[in-house]
């Protein structure tokens, strides 16, 4: 039950709010356990801080089980971490060796501006979410949950790219500050499901329109995005809506309220 | 301040009670309900289904989270499954058996009309989550799958791996965009309700916090729904996450909503055990894992052994032992129970002794590691990145911890609590699992309430009521947000030595110690006195550095644990006062011969109602008696 006995140095990037200048700030925190989690041991530091009066560092994090996706840092300039389907909550100091120096910044990106200390605005996430990312299906219209079949191998597809927890690590690990990963996988998502037909390509070109416009960057395929991705996911749903964008780029069409369309 | 605690349950048969109450409710006109305006607070399944679905209603919705996106609520933790009682495994499932099982799982202390309801629209939920493209999984024929879950003996659990509650949620949440998008819901982020605003005896608003300028701001509307969740986080450690809180419904409480059974806890049994002082939240694994695990301790004391070198004999699969007919499917209450009681002989296992195994050893023989993997596979991985310890080749360690509180804001038939206009929805309320919630209820009825139930009670609400013109610089509201000014400083101006997680702590170990898997009236005798006084320390020596204006999060923090620490007094004080075990609530002084709980329906067929009377007077017991019409009170047997 006891602490551990690993001691380490810590740079952790500390900015009061998002128009002040930041800084990497040295600490040290003593006596760490290799069962303990990343965000324990900031835990720990920021004990020690509030004790000493001192102003708390600021980070996301909720479910600290790996899926609610609000904790984000760069540790040693990889978005959580860098280990394989591991969020930041569930890094654990048995990946670190006593004596090491590690470098915690917030998720950086165009989009993310930094809100203080660790924490990072990523509300562009639910902006794109708003253009599209949802079946207009009214409470009260459904039919019955087998009255349309979807084989196996597409559901659990369909399954794969909803896994997506909208962290944001793929627009920061992405050089061009990217958000097509979580994108793709929610257009891919909706594309894959007989329900989300009827909508498809309105969703895409809605949704990739409202990414430009929010500053997220283009994909130029470095992939950087999956081997960050906690849920592994896959570029492969970046192919897939550039497919439905394609689509729809050449084929839908729209009539506006004021040509007689609704 | 008399409260009146009828139920409004509709007359009639209960096959129809709620067909009948809809048809009698009263509706508004499409065109006249955009002229009403309800605050949602909370975005998990309740606050997230009943903001979109009232926003295609065409009401205005305000929606709050304390987030940073409402699709982090903590609905998305939830792992196994939803129930529904479709039947489509034609293995003799129904409505009337869904609600009996969980009146049953309930122990006998949740309102049968309620939980009937719940029962009847189940089947709803899982077509609309369909539709809204949730990827259940499916057989290879594209039908839906099922699994079991505890407390039953159908298969009726729909599930998307191990993540159900993040694609329900997720489901929920682009109802929520799609009326962002529309400009029928507006969405506050990074919000924390501080009060409720009440004028002329109704709820007409609230006072919120901005958690990163600080700054506390009020929002008035003609109805307040409240679906902030749970209280786990009284006992510091559980499965909640860490912004999960009470502060929202205890200030509800404070300013007339009674709250009912506080002191109805779930443990579940199936965690990763206490490893750390350090240690910040505890994980759950699911209770679909007992589909194919099997629950096990030594059958000598201090055994140290591996698990691999005990043989097969003297192995002690106690819940198979002791309930052969469910087996490592017991319900939650039972099956937590039987592993403390494990531990407390002295069997437990793992540098602790505070865990049991669960063992998979015999499912991977007999379906092959593919198998389990496809159905498990990410919870296994968890586990091992939190153990370091791979489940294929060694059995997991868990042991039962904080999950769900089955108490909360008393409602009546309509969902709204002693305040009228304040309605409770999802585990905030107290209304459906009576005394122990079975799995893979807690996401039914979350979107049964904002879905299906919620809409229309409102709906009638509204229509009936006689709402006054008001605006947020009504007195009522400067009031409330002097009130939290006052507090806040109080908080800042102590300046003390402890900081605002030391005290949450040593609360958190009165409640597991005292008001946990078993309690009696010394222990809870104890707890109180002990919770008195450490909230009496507590405003005499806490340390919250900094102010307001800002993003100050052990200001937030402490505001959260002072809360906390009246309502830990509350529970401990309900369970004194209930003497009879039931459900969760095991009192060491009510049990059978063979360690189960006793229950005392005589005496305590209630559920039990608390009114605040002001912070230097006791709060008042109330009593809503449980009728009994359509089943027969019995005692609960698994065995």
């Amino acid at each position: 039950m006891s602490a551990g006995n690993m001691n380490l140095n810590l740079k952790i990037w500390r900015q009061p709010t998002g128009a002040a200048e930041g800084k990497l700030v040295d600490y040290r925190v003593e006596g760490v356990s290799p069962d303990q989690s990343f965000l324990e041991m900031i835990d720990v530091l920021n004990d020690q801080l509030v004790r000493k009066g001192e102003d708390p560092i600021a980070f996301d994090h909720d479910c600290r089980e790996g899926i609610c996706g609000m904790c984000s840092m760069m540790i040693n300039g990889k978005a959580h971490g860098g280990y394989k389907n591991t969020t930041t909550c569930q890094v654990h100091m048995r990946l670190y060796k006593d004596g090491d120096t590690i470098i915690v910044e917030p998720f950086r990106a165009k989009a993310f501006p930094i809100v203080k200390d660790l924490t990072v605005d990523r509300s562009g996430i639910d902006k794109v979410m708003m253009a599209g990312g949802f079946i207009s299906a009214n409470t009260g219209n459904a039919q019955d949950g087998n009255a349309v079949l979807i084989p196996k191998p597409i559901a659990d597809e369909a399954m794969d790219a909803a896994a997506c927890i909208g962290c944001g690590a793929c627009v920061a690990s992405c050089p061009n500050g990217s958000g097509m990963l979580f994108m793709g996988a929610k257009i891919s998502q909706l594309a894959l499901l007989p329900q989300g037909q009827p909508e498809s390509p309105r969703r895409s070109l809605n949704m990739v329109h409202t990414h430009d416009t929010l500053g997220f960057g283009n994909c130029t395929t470095h992939a950087e995005c999956e081997a960050t991705c906690p849920k592994g996911i896959s570029i492969e749903h970046i192919a897939r809506m550039n497919r439905e964008y394609l689509k729809a780029a050449f084929t839908y069409y729209e009539k506006s309220r004021s040509e007689g369309g609704a | 301040m008399a409260i009146n605690l009828d139920p409004k349950v509709p007359q009639g048969p209960l096959e129809q009670k709620w067909d009948k109450h809809k048809f009698e409710s009263k509706l508004i006109n499409p065109a006249n309900k955009r002229k009403f305006t309800v605050i949602v607070v909370g975005t998990g399944l309740a606050g997230g289904s009943a903001a979109a679905t009232l926003a295609e209603l065409g009401y205005n919705v305000l929606s709050f989270c304390i987030q940073d996106s409402p699709r982090r609520a903590h609905s998305i933790a939830a792992q196994g499954g939803i129930n529904g009682a479709k039947n489509y495994p034609n293995d003799g499932d129904s409505v009337k058996r869904l609600f009996y099982d969980t009146i049953k799982g309930g122990d006998y202390r949740s309102r049968e009309a309620n939980v009937y309801r719940l029962a009847q629209v189940s089947n709803n939920i899982i077509d609309q989550m369909v539709s809204q493209g949730v990827p259940f999984a499916r057989e290879y024929g594209g039908y839906l799958d099922n699994r079991s879950f505890g407390g039953s003996q159908v298969s009726r659990t729909f599930y998307a791996r191990g993540q159900t509650g993040q694609q329900l949620l997720l489901g929920a949440y682009s109802g929520m965009m799609k009326m962002v998008a529309k400009g029928k819901i507006k969405m506050y982020n990074r919000r924390e309700m501080m009060d409720l605003v009440t004028i002329n005896g109704k709820a007409r608003g609230i006072i919120v916090k901005n958690l990163i300028t600080g700054e506390l701001e009020r929002y008035a509307a003609d109805a307040v729904l409240l679906c902030t969740g749970g209280y786990g986080n009284v006992f510091y450690l559980s499965t909640n996450a860490k912004h999960s809180n009470a502060s929202a419904a205890w200030r509800c409480y404070k300013r007339g909503a009674a709250f009912a059974n506080p002191c109805f806890t779930q443990i579940h049994p199936t965690c990763i055990p206490v490893h750390g002082d350090y240690q910040s939240k505890l994980t759950l694994m699911s209770e679909s894992l007992r589909n194919d695990g099997r629950v096990w301790v030594p059958k000598k004391e201090g055994d140290n052994r591996k698990p691999a070198e005990i043989p097969e004999e003297e192995r002690d699969y106690y819940l198979e032992r002791v309930y052969p007919s469910f087996g490592n499917l017991a319900p939650r209450d039972v099956s937590s129970r039987q592993a403390k009681f494990r531990c407390d002989e002295g069997k437990g296992v793992g540098p602790t002794k505070q865990a049991v195994y669960l063992d998979f050893r015999d499912a991977i023989k007999r379906d092959g590691r593919e198998v389990i993997a496809g159905k498990y596979g990410n919870l296994f991985e968890m586990y091992e990145r939190i153990t370091a310890d791979d489940p294929y080749k060694t059995p997991m360690m868990i042991f039962p911890a904080v999950h769900y509180t089955m108490g909360g804001l008393w409602v009546d038939y309509n969902l709204m609590s002693t305040v009228p206009g304040l309605h409770v929805l999802g585990e905030a309320n107290f209304s459906d699992h009576g005394a122990n919630r079975l799995g893979a209820s807690a996401l039914m009825q979350g979107l049964a309430d904002g879905y299906f139930v919620a809409p229309y009670t409102l709906g009638h609400y509204l229509a009936s009521t006689p709402l006054e013109k008001i605006t947020i610089e009504d007195n009522a509201f400067k009031d409330a947000e002097q009130a939290v000014r006052l507090q806040t400083d109080r908080l800042l101006k102590v300046k003390g030595k402890r900081t605002a997680d030391d005290f949450h702590k040593e609360l958190g170990h009165y409640m597991w110690d005292y008001v946990g898997m078993s309690r009696n009236e010394a222990g809870l005798k104890k707890a109180i006195d002990g919770i008195r006084k450490l909230r009496e320390e507590f405003w005499q020596d806490v340390n919250v550095p900094g102010d307001t204006g800002n993003m100050n999060l052990e200001l937030h923090k402490a505001a959260r644990v002072a809360d906390f620490l009246e309502l830990g007094e509350l529970m401990a004080l309900d369970a004194l006062e209930r003497n009879e075990s039931c459900g969760g609530h095991f009192r060491e002084e009510y049990q059978t011969e063979d360690n189960e709980a006793k229950r005392d329906d005589e005496h305590f067929a209630h559920a039990a109602v608390w009114e605040y009377t002001g912070a230097n007077s006791s709060p008042v017991r109330h009593k809503e008696e449980l009728v009994f019409e359509n089943l027969k009170l019995a005692t609960r047997s698994y065995k």
